[in-house]
């Protein structure tokens, strides 16, 4: 069976972003980017499944800038055999994403689509949901267990209260959470041959969607800065400042 | 202009958070009709007539909406929230799986977790993990919003008297279909509603360990969570885990043990009145943002806490 893979390009984790003057955004200038955490967890999962013979074949897919070819390599040096860039300038949201997917969808039929449950940067969680109620499949968010057999995929999910196991048809969606599986590195062989995998570029048009951003950033503004306190001396001293200063126990 | 606010609850009882959600509803203004979608829910559906600020309660109280399986739910609240101006539910993991399905069947863009009302097209959400608001503004007819509980303060459970009408819209997408539950049960409070949080990172060392923090969550009233660090390590269940991916707490007292403080774990935390950070490392960032900081091994100063109190 086929998976697609979305994937993200964002700023990398590791980086503190700072926010731009004119609050128009943040400032992403010379700032290291690098495959959504979420989303090389995805990968991984789509070539677990092929490594167990499930799955036959992996396409990854992103829709953003050029500069998103390069994750689509790493994501090809990972496992991934061929790649799709929905190649736009436009700053992308959820439901312009989740569009350009489903076109994707119905040209590739993939059995199942595995993607991040949420971007680092814009902290959406959005486009996995909204892609399966477009395509009418049904969705496994927050996926911490996968496991395909019979024309189905048994979801366990990490919901607020613990774990929940839903059993879902093919074609479905599922999105990764942090335990699903721990991502490999790319061995560099993997890294010179992804080089030669192929690479498609398509545009919105050529789809037929509209990525015309829906809501509208106004301004971006730095969090209220919080201040470091003070440093105890001891259990005694916190207890005491607990009770008698701050008052909360 | 009106507002159809999801509940949130386990068929039994109404959750606090659905408090949280009216008080955004009542910031953006106009009617508030209350939805609760579920099996054998009708308690639920009371509790919420009795509401400040509700006008309003539909029921839709059916099989297919047992499990809150976000395709059926999804459906349903589609169909229902095309008369409204805004739909809101909760930024849990209930609200986050079939919002989104909803503003894609509305064909309207969403906007997640918002922490503040501006007006009734603009909202404030924090991205990057919280390390910027961005104040948004939505064009579309229909508003699909998740609302992060911490940001607005919860109206009172009772002064309302809403009629409650059952509605018999049955969607059943008949695509996924629930097998298995796995809830941890604790008599101490949930983590996104108690006043007092006690967390443990990688500095714990292992799962037995944290015995030491249930026994002053005990004393306190307090509900325990967990860094990723410490979750990743298996010491503890996923749903104890506080940050950028798991839950935001704003308690009056957070106190963090053992733990470094990742901007993603800071990310689900930092809106807490009162910090306190207990941690051998003198240079871990958490006691940039703690107001209290015990540079000290947490073996000794645990125990030491426990027996002070």
């Amino acid at each position: 069976m086929k998976v697609l893979v979305p994937i993200k390009r964002v700023v990398d984790y590791n980086v503190k972003v700072r926010v731009k003057a004119d609050q128009s955004g943040v400032d992403l200038a010379n700032v290291k980017m690098a495959m959504n955490p979420f989303c090389e967890i995805a990968v991984e999962e789509a070539v677990r499944l092929k490594e167990k013979g499930v799955v036959t074949e992996i396409v990854v897919v992103t829709v953003g800038s050029k500069t998103a070819q390069e994750q689509l390599r790493t994501a090809m040096a990972l496992g991934a055999d061929r790649a799709i860039l929905v190649e736009t300038e436009e700053n992308t949201q959820p439901l312009g994403v989740a569009k350009a997917l489903k076109a994707l969808v119905e040209k590739e039929s993939p059995d199942l689509v595995i993607l991040g449950k949420q971007a680092i940067d814009d902290d959406n969680n959005q486009t996995g949901q909204m892609l399966a109620a477009l395509t009418g499949m049904p969705q496994g968010t927050f996926a911490s267990e996968v496991n395909v057999a019979d024309g189905k995929v048994s979801v366990t999910r990490e919901i607020d209260g613990g774990l929940q196991t839903v059993e879902l048809s093919l074609p479905a969606v599922v999105t990764t959470d942090l335990r699903l599986n721990e991502p490999r590195y790319a061995s560099l062989p993997n890294i010179m041959k992804a080089k030669k995998k192929p690479l498609d570029t398509v545009s919105p048009a050529d789809l037929g969607v509209d990525l015309t951003p829906r809501v509208k950033t106004l301004k971006v503004e730095p969090p209220a800065e919080r201040q470091a306190g003070i440093k105890v001396a001891s259990v005694e001293e916190l207890v005491d400042k607990l009770k008698n200063e701050a008052k909360v126990i | 202009m009106s507002v159809l606010v999801y509940a949130e609850h386990d068929n039994a009882a109404l959750k606090g958070v659905t408090l949280n959600v009216v008080a955004a509803a009542k910031a953006i203004g106009g009617d508030i009709t209350v939805l609760v979608a579920g099996e054998g829910c009708a308690a639920v559906a009371d509790e919420a007539a009795k509401v400040e600020g509700v006008s309003k309660v539909l029921l839709a109280d059916n099989a297919a909406y047992g499990h809150q399986l976000a395709e059926n739910v999804a459906d349903l609240v589609a169909e229902v929230g095309k008369d409204y101006g805004h739909i809101l539910a909760a930024a849990t993991t209930t609200g986050k799986n079939f919002a989104p399905r909803v503003a894609a069947l509305l064909d309207v863009g969403m906007i997640s977790e918002i922490s503040g009302v501006e007006s009734a097209d603009t909202f404030k959400r924090p991205i990057y993990a919280g390390n910027a608001i961005a104040t948004v503004q939505s064009g579309d007819s229909i508003k699909v919003i998740t609302v992060r509980g911490t940001g607005f303060d919860a109206v009172s459970a009772e002064g309302g008297s809403a009629s409650v009408e059952s509605i018999d819209v049955v969607k059943d997408a008949g695509v996924s279909k629930f097998v298995s539950e796995e809830l941890a049960k604790s008599d101490r409070p949930e983590l996104t509603a108690a006043k007092i949080v006690i967390s443990g990172g990688r500095g714990m060392q292992n799962g037995d360990n944290f015995e030491m923090l249930y026994k002053v969550a005990d004393k306190l009233g307090a509900a325990v969570g967990a860094s990723r660090a410490a979750v990743d390590a298996g010491f503890v269940p996923n749903d104890m885990q506080v940050g950028q991916t798991g839950k935001i707490v704003a308690p009056d007292l957070y106190v963090a043990v053992g733990i470094s403080g990742a901007i993603q774990h800071l990310a689900g935390m930092k809106d807490s009145k009162v910090i306190v950070a207990i941690n051998k490392d003198e240079e871990a960032p958490i006691f940039q943002v703690a107001d209290y900081g015990l540079v000290a091994d947490l073996f000794e100063a645990v125990p030491e806490l426990d027996s002070k109190l």
